[in-house]
């Protein structure tokens, strides 16, 4: 899919052009699309606590199909591999030890939290 | 590569960055990191003294237990600048943006930065985020305390908090661009044979603080934009009545903030390791764990933040949590000063005036960082959560530690950078002067601590006064020792021995290849490195070495 | 910045670079460096929200009906289109045709448009109906409890997704005037690149923000 043309200049990242070709583009655009339509889709369905599992899951691989193919990720050097994934590891920090106050404030009984006693 | 017509003129003596151009266009407008270092080492003295300004406002008035000099409101405001200046201004970009700036290029044999316009961006970006904050100085001032904990500086201050808090938040995008800059230079612009293994433990050491820069920084950016919109449109995000919880703002702001302490002292110990190695004369010792020490406190910097909250309303498990890992830090950090040691033994050891502030340094660093372990303690905070043992504990690290490296470092590479000697007699005597005046203004600030002083108070009773006075008279020969350094570094410009390249006869890409001044382009052809850093005595003849040890 | 050093060199080679790779390669991980100050610039809003959506899961389910999901998920499907007319520009950008580049970023700024003004209804939605969060916000007819505070991370949230939005469209705007005047013919030139991985980023966030903010109570 992807014109042969032309590629091969520049100095030759990893062997040669670091996009990929046109067909993943359009698959993962259509993926993309199938992705947000799936996410209304199950939100409307009562799937109890895994709702947002769900939403979350499906957000997550749609992320990473951009992450990795409309950013060049997958093309790319070992450093930028570590660039992308640095990012969410510390805002998984972030997220996860600010709920691990949260969640045990509850655990001592003398604590009267009004944050979460409503 | 540089078969310019230009590669002659650049071996002159004349042609270096400083006498290319004299022009103010050339400074204002230079891509030069050089030349952008020197631009920052002017802006951070500025508001170095203008901190310092506010410190001795702080101390005149707690000379007395009364409340003589200034009323409350105005204490408040005091010591708040003082801190804001001191942290965002000047110790946040002093050695990243002066001598990091100015060396790590040179260290690992690069023309430039990888972005020389972001750089001179970050400056502009300092000065305005400045520019800002001193606006709200000039218009009264702020008196959250530099931290802006919600809801006082949400809801309740009637202080110039918007203005200050916009002026932080501009300030912190410089701190993101110097961070990412590095980042990027370090990986990409090493110079052929420069292995990251034979970096200078200095880089090492920018390149975690630029980790936390690029990590921590953007994070203060939402909280202080968040503490925008709830002062202004009352939105409710830390406000309780509206089901808002001001202890979420506390830990937005400490996931930048304790990592910042780490931005104030990495680069610090990045200077000690250069300095220890060439005043020792050897290797430094452990020099992969101390390179991995310095990742290690980037990291663990960011899952410690909690013990700022033991008593804030945190969840006790969330605290014992953050009190364990808050005791892991000091084992990379003992890594680092147990290795400095080290290195110090049977070194050819030269007390030269920034060796004096190395050892300076180790005393402080070491009681500051052993003091910080009591603070992680959950039971003992209890007792001296908010005293002046936490106000004595930080200065230990940041002044003790990264003001005493900042001082160590450009008494150091001063030669390099302006290529004349500072006087070197008078260096010594002032280093000295640091050292006790340190002590004696900070030591007793333990002791008040443990006695109970709440720190953020200007009256205090009769029985702590003794200490108090004692504290104020240190500050006092502190303020000297500060002053004068200042006034010889600028009198040497002028009347100065010249520097030849190598006055210490170090190591390093800086001094070994680099001209004193460097040219515009740092080197006259790209070094190629061809062993490790700091082999020294390795290529002295047996004989000499064992001189060099024995003298 | 002044290029003249050295008499040698490539076009669109800065002076301090070695070889067209290494500044390709630095400014690629330059732009991820300034990503993951974004990631984390949204992290402390995504950090309110997990945090008062588990205190107040119900409040937060009804204000979250109060969106409108179905231009909410138009707005998904129109993103994810400018994310791929971006992705066609870079390829574009890499073979060096000027006019395909104008074209496919022109189709991207349109698109974020159409996003925008979609944003545009949707807040003067939220005007008419008392929901901006303040002093005259009301839910439901009476002064809102903590269902305020999910509008004010919604708009906190889409707001700055928004103002990231008008950043982008302004510098694709500029590219698509370079790319006429022809800077972009030679190698070396990744502005169009760099700009791409920053509008995919953008998009990312609305990835995430669409089945937080809209779709919290559809089930119920």
């Amino acid at each position: 899919m992807s014109s042969s043309h032309e590629s091969h200049e520049a100095g030759g990242h990893d062997g040669g052009e670091h996009g990929h070709g046109l067909g993943a583009y359009f698959a993962v655009f259509g993926a993309l699309l199938v992705g947000t339509w799936l996410t209304v889709w199950i939100a409307e369905k009562d799937l109890g606590a895994w709702n947002t599992p769900v939403a979350l899951g499906i957000a997550c691989t749609k992320a990473t199909l951009v992450v990795l193919y409309f950013m060049h990720v997958r093309a790319s050097s070992k450093v930028v591999w570590l660039a992308a994934a640095i990012g969410f590891v510390f805002l998984v920090i972030l997220l996860g030890f600010t709920i691990s106050d949260y969640a045990t404030r509850e655990w001592l009984e003398i604590y009267s939290d009004p944050l979460l006693s409503r | 590569m540089n078969a310019t017509p230009n590669a002659a003129s650049l071996r002159a003596p004349r042609d270096n960055y400083i006498t290319t151009d004299y022009s103010w266009r050339s400074w204002l407008l230079t891509v030069d990191h050089k030349r952008i270092g020197i631009l920052y080492l002017l802006s951070v003295t500025g508001f170095f003294f203008l901190g310092g300004l506010f410190a001795v406002l702080l101390r005149l008035e707690l000379a007395t237990p009364q409340g003589d000099l200034v009323q409350a409101e105005t204490y408040n405001k005091l010591f708040t600048m003082h801190g804001l200046v001191m942290i965002f201004f000047f110790l946040v970009p002093s050695i990243p943006g002066v001598l990091g700036n100015f060396f790590v290029p040179i260290m690992i044999g690069a023309k430039d930065m990888a972005f020389p316009r972001l750089n001179l961006l970050s400056w502009y970006v300092y000065m305005i985020g400045g520019a800002v904050s001193f606006l709200a100085i000039v218009m009264g001032g702020v008196d959250t305390g530099w931290t802006f904990y919600a809801p006082y500086s949400s809801t309740y201050s009637n202080s110039n908090v918007a203005v200050t808090a916009v002026g932080v938040f501009i300030t912190g995008f410089s701190s993101i661009l110097t961070g990412l800059n590095i980042l990027v230079t370090v990986h990409k612009m090493r110079a052929p044979g420069m292995t990251w293994f034979r970096m200078p433990l200095f880089v090492w050491a920018h390149y975690a603080t630029s980790l936390i820069m690029v990590l921590g920084t953007p994070v203060l950016a939402i909280t202080i934009l968040l503490l925008a919109l709830e002062r202004l449109f009352h939105i409710g995000i830390f406000d309780p009545k509206l089901g808002g919880d001001p202890v979420l703002f506390q830990h937005l702001f400490w996931f930048y903030s304790h990592p910042a302490v780490y931005i104030m002292i990495l680069p610090a110990m990045g200077v000690i390791s250069e300095l220890v190695a060439a005043f020792s004369r050897k290797r430094i010792f452990g020099y992969s764990f101390v390179a991995f020490s310095s990742l290690a406190i980037a990291v663990l910097g960011f899952l410690v933040w909690g013990h700022h909250m033991f008593l804030s309303g945190q969840s006790v498990y969330a605290g014992v949590v953050f009190s364990v890992l808050s005791f892991l830090v000091a084992i990379p950090s003992a890594v680092k000063v147990f290795n400095w040691a080290a290195t110090l033994y049977k070194g050819s050891v030269q007390l030269s005036t920034p060796m004096m502030y190395v050892l300076g340094f180790l005393g402080l660093f070491t009681i500051g960082g052993l003091t910080g372990l009591f603070l992680a303690c959950l039971g003992l905070d209890v007792h001296v959560h908010d005293t002046y043992f936490v106000v004595a504990h930080f200065h230990y690290i940041m002044v003790g530690g990264a003001v005493m490296a900042f001082l160590g470092g450009l008494h150091y590479w001063w030669p390099k950078m302006f290529g004349k000697m500072y006087p070197e007699a008078l260096g010594k005597f002032s280093a000295v002067v640091v050292f006790i005046g340190f002590n004696l203004t900070f030591f007793p600030q333990f002791l008040l601590g443990y006695l109970g002083m709440p720190r953020r108070y200007h009256a205090y009773p009769d029985e702590f006064a003794v200490l108090n006075v004692l504290s104020s008279a240190g500050a006092s020969i502190l303020g000297i020792g500060y002053l004068l350094p200042m006034v010889y570094l600028i009198w040497s410009l002028r009347y100065g021995k010249d520097a030849v390249q190598n006055p210490w006869g170090a190591k390093g890409l800086e001094w070994e290849k680099a001209p004193t001044p460097p040219p515009t382009f740092n080197f006259e052809s790209t070094p190629v490195v061809t062993q490790e850093a700091y082999a020294y005595a390795d290529d002295l003849p047996a004989d000499e070495r064992a001189e060099v040890r024995y003298v | 910045m002044s290029d003249s050093h050295g008499g040698a060199h490539v076009a669109n080679l800065a002076h301090h670079f070695e070889d067209l790779e290494q500044q390709r390669e630095a400014h690629t991980l330059g732009m991820w460096a300034f990503l993951i100050t974004e990631i984390l610039f949204f992290g402390g809003l995504f950090a309110a929200y997990v945090v008062y959506r588990t205190a107040y899961p119900e409040a937060f389910a009804n204000a979250s009906n109060q969106l409108d999901a179905r231009l909410g998920g138009i707005n998904t499907a129109v993103l994810i289109g400018s994310s791929f007319t971006m992705v066609l520009a870079v390829h574009a950008a890499e073979r060096r045709r000027k006019r395909a580049i104008f074209g496919w970023l022109w189709a991207t700024v349109v698109l974020g448009a159409v996003f925008l003004g979609v944003k545009y209804v949707e807040y003067s939605h939220k005007w008419e109906h008392h929901l901006i969060p303040g002093p005259n916000f009301l839910f439901e007819g009476a002064p809102g409890g903590s269902e305020q505070l999910f509008f004010a991370l919604y708009f906190a949230m889409t707001g700055l997704h928004a103002f990231h939005m008008v950043i982008g469209a302004g510098v694709l705007i500029w590219l698509s005037v370079l790319a006429l005047k022809g800077r972009f013919d030679l190698p070396g030139r990744n502005a169009v690149e760099m700009a791409g991985l920053y509008w995919h980023f953008v998009d990312l966030v609305w990835i995430f923000l669409f089945p937080l903010l809209y779709l919290l109570g559809r089930h119920a």
